[in-house]
Parts: structure tokens; C-alpha cells; sequence
């Protein structure tokens, strides 16, 4: 019901956008929806990209294409899927994804979420981790390039936060130098938190 | 006897080296401990204010830290402790700081010297020129210059302003009465405020803009 009406929902914005989402991108967004949801609110490893920063995925984007998001489903999956990819391409499905409005997985352990708040809101000064909230916003929200974490589901923040300390997604500073700080039930406790977190409104 | 008072001479020079040795060791092992604290809480700064501490525009902007005044840093983290100056996430911070480490953060930073962040708006930077070399009589704003410098350095306890993030310095002097000198205790923040009441928010942005780019 639910998956039905938001499906609806893109044909309609799909059809009504006509400007710059025509016949032939309404193919990349299938392209992408095969993995990330038909209603792009992620789906397994893949994340929601329905209500994520403009911005945000546009850079994604092409880091994919070049090679600096790195871990193995990004060489499997987004490597090819981005490796012929026009920028006015990226930037249209960037556009299309980032005003679908995000659904909360709310997938963690809710007995964790008021420890990942805490570490959200005031970081851990004694292990020298930085407080999420100056770069990602009081709602995690995002803004610009800086992601929207609100509500992506458990898997893929606990992957993503475990996987700059493995080593990968080295660019990305300063993520790396932050998550590497994490331990791993403070990664737990975070990604739980986020995964419960809405959103008001797309602004 | 000679034997004896050889062996008790050996068994002392032995102790003596243990004894220096040990010393040694430890002095190493802690410089080579506050280096590795100092080089951790640099790299906790730059995560947020820049990888060269050039400042950082988060959903916050960030301040650039780089070549500010050691005493103006020394004196921030004191009002972030004592709440005289609101920001809980830097007063989380401030709080796990003793004052040697303090004091080896603000001589580091202030050595950095990295470019500008930019991303001002260009179009009013002959204003902002004005308001900081010749101030705004009519409104009583002075020029800045007079106490930050010529060149926007600051002295002692007077910040730089050169090379701040555009978005930083519009945030502070719109919401400087309500962020700074707050609570009973007194500081040097009071001197600003007039000066913030008198500056309309299309003169804060032509200064901010300004001294966002001055290297």
C-alpha cells in the first residue's frame, strides 16, 4: 500500500517533471531504483536516496566514477553503474532523489538510541571524537554536501562508520580520522540513534 | 677489604646507571607521551576547524583557528568552561583540556598559516573595506582596524579577523549579545557589543565578506 503510493508518486513527479527528466533518464532512475528501493528509500546494503542532500549525491557520484568510495559493493555495483555517467545526468538524478521525501528505516536497537544521541550531540572529548551535530545538522538532516543521516537504515551507517577505519573511502577526511575513533558499540549506539530519526520537512 | 670496597664501588656505579637510566627513560616516555596527546587533541581541532585549521563550514561554521592569537584561543576555552560564552559542544571539549595542553594547541595554531576558506559574497567588499579601515561615524561603529590591526591579526587578546570564515563572523556579530558574556562573570566581550548593536546585518556581511579574504 504504502510502496504502492510512493511508486505512484514518482511516475506522477517522474511525468510531471518533464523538463529535465524525459523519457530516456526515467531509464537511469530504474537503473537505480533496482537497487536502492522503487521508492528509493534503500533497500539491504543499498541506502535510501530519497530525501539525501543534492549536493550530497552529486559528489557521490562521482566519486564513484572515480574510483575514491572504494569498499567492495561500491566496486561491484556503483564503479560500472556511475562509469558512464554524464554530469548533467548526475545532476538530474541528484535533483530527482534528493526531493523525494526520506522514510525513517528505524531499524536499530532503541535501547541504544540515547547513547548514539549523546555521542551525536557532544562527541566523546576523552577519545578526541568530534560531535556529529556541527557538520550534520541538530536533526541529522545535512546540508549542501554534508549528508543527510537521519533515518538511513542500521546496516548501512554501522558498514559505513566500521568501513573508514578499515580503510577505505580514504578521501572522505575528515570521516576517516573521526569513525576510526569509534569504538564498536559506540558505532552500534550511533547507528542505532540515527536509524530512528524523521525528518519535518525537506526545506 | 680492597676486594670488598671494589665490589661495594661496582654494585654503586651499577645502581647509578640503573638509576639514570630509569630517569632517562621516563622523561622520554613522557615528552614522548604529551607529543603524542598534543599531536592527538591538534588532529581532534582540525577534524572540525580544517585540516590546516582554516576553518570548516559544517551545518556550523567553524572557525578558522590558524595563526589566531594564542591568548584570545587560552581565553575562548576559559568562557567555554565557565559558560560565559554558550556553546555546549565546545564546552564538552574544553572541559578534558589542562592548561599546559591549552597553551601547546594555542602555539601550534598559532604558527599555521593556510589559506583563506573563501566562499564570501563578492559584492559589497568596498564597503566592508571602509567599515574596517575607517569605521561608520554617523552609526558610532569604529574601525576595526584601530583594534585589530591594520592588517587584521589581532593582538593578545584581541583576535584576527584575517581570513575568518565569512559565515563564522556574521554569526558572531549578529548573535554576539546573546552568545557571548553571558552568565555573571565579566570579559573583555563586553567592549564589542555596542559596536554589534550599531552594525546593520548588510554592513555585518560587507565586513565579514572583507576580512574573509585578507590573508
Amino acid at each position: 500500500m504504502n510502496l504502492n503510493t510512493s511508486k505512484m508518486a514518482i511516475l506522477v513527479i517522474a511525468f510531471l517533471a518533464g523538463g529535465p527528466l524525459q523519457a530516456e533518464e526515467s531509464l537511469a532512475i530504474r537503473n537505480c531504483t533496482w537497487c536502492h528501493g522503487s521508492s528509493a528509500q534503500g533497500l539491504s546494503t543499498a541506502p535510501r536516496l530519497a530525501g539525501q542532500r543534492d549536493q550530497y549525491i552529486q559528489n557521490q557520484l562521482l566519486s564513484f566514477s572515480e574510483h575514491l568510495r572504494d569498499n567492495p559493493l561500491s566496486q561491484q555495483y556503483m564503479w560500472p553503474a556511475t562509469a558512464h555517467l554524464s554530469p548533467q545526468a548526475a545532476h538530474d538524478l541528484s535533483a530527482y532523489f534528493s526531493a523525494l521525501p526520506p522514510v525513517p528505516a528505524n531499524d536499530g536497537d532503541p535501547e541504544l538510541a540515547a547513547a548514539g544521541r549523546a555521542i551525536y550531540d557532544e562527541g566523546i572529548a576523552d577519545s578526541d571524537v568530534s560531535a556529529c551535530v556541527v557538520c550534520h545538522g541538530p536533526n541529522a538532516e545535512g546540508v549542501r554536501g554534508i549528508p543527510r543521516l537521519g533515518g538511513l537504515s542500521y546496516p548501512y551507517l554501522k558498514r559505513r562508520l566500521e568501513q573508514w577505519g578499515e580503510g577505505f573511502h580514504a578521501a572522505a577526511a575528515p570521516m576517516p580520522q573521526i569513525a576510526g575513533r569509534l569504538s564498536p558499540n559506540q558505532i552500534d549506539a550511533l547507528a542505532s540513534y540515527l536509524s530512528f530519526i524523521g525528518y519535518e520537512s525537506l526545506e | 677489604m680492597k676486594v670488598t670496597s671494589l665490589r661495594l664501588a661496582f654494585q654503586t656505579a651499577l645502581l647509578a646507571v640503573c638509576f639514570a637510566a630509569t630517569g632517562r627513560a621516563d622523561a622520554a616516555d613522557m615528552s614522548q607521551q604529551a607529543q603524542q596527546g598534543l599531536q592527538g587533541k591538534l588532529e581532534y581541532c582540525k577534524t572540525c576547524h580544517g585540516l590546516s585549521g582554516e576553518g570548516y563550514r559544517g551545518y556550523y561554521p567553524m572557525p578558522r583557528l590558524a595563526g589566531q592569537q594564542p591568548e584570545y584561543l587560552e581565553n575562548q576555552l576559559q568562557a567555554f568552561i565557565r559558560r560565559s560564552r554558550t556553546n555546549p559542544v565546545m564546552s564538552n571539549v574544553a572541559h578534558g583540556l589542562t592548561p599546559s595542553m591549552v597553551a601547546a594547541l594555542a602555539a601550534n595554531l598559532r604558527d599555521l598559516n593556510p589559506n583563506p576558506y573563501g566562499g564570501a559574497p563578492r559584492d559589497s567588499l568596498a564597503l566592508g573595506k571602509t567599515i574596517f579601515e575607517q569605521g561608520l561615524p554617523e552609526s558610532n561603529v569604529p574601525a576595526c582596524s584601530a583594534c585589530h590591526g591594520p592588517d587584521a591579526k589581532g593582538k593578545a587578546e584581541i583576535p584576527r579577523l584575517a581570513g575568518q570564515l565569512y559565515w563564522y563572523t556574521v554569526k558572531s556579530l549578529t548573535n554576539w549579545s546573546r552568545e557571548r558574556g553571558q552568565g555573571s562573570l565579566k570579559d573583555t566581550s563586553a567592549i564589542m557589543v555596542p559596536t554589534t548593536h550599531n552594525l546593520t546585518q548588510a554592513q555585518i556581511s560587507a565586513l565579514a565578506a572583507y576580512v574573509s579574504y585578507l590573508k
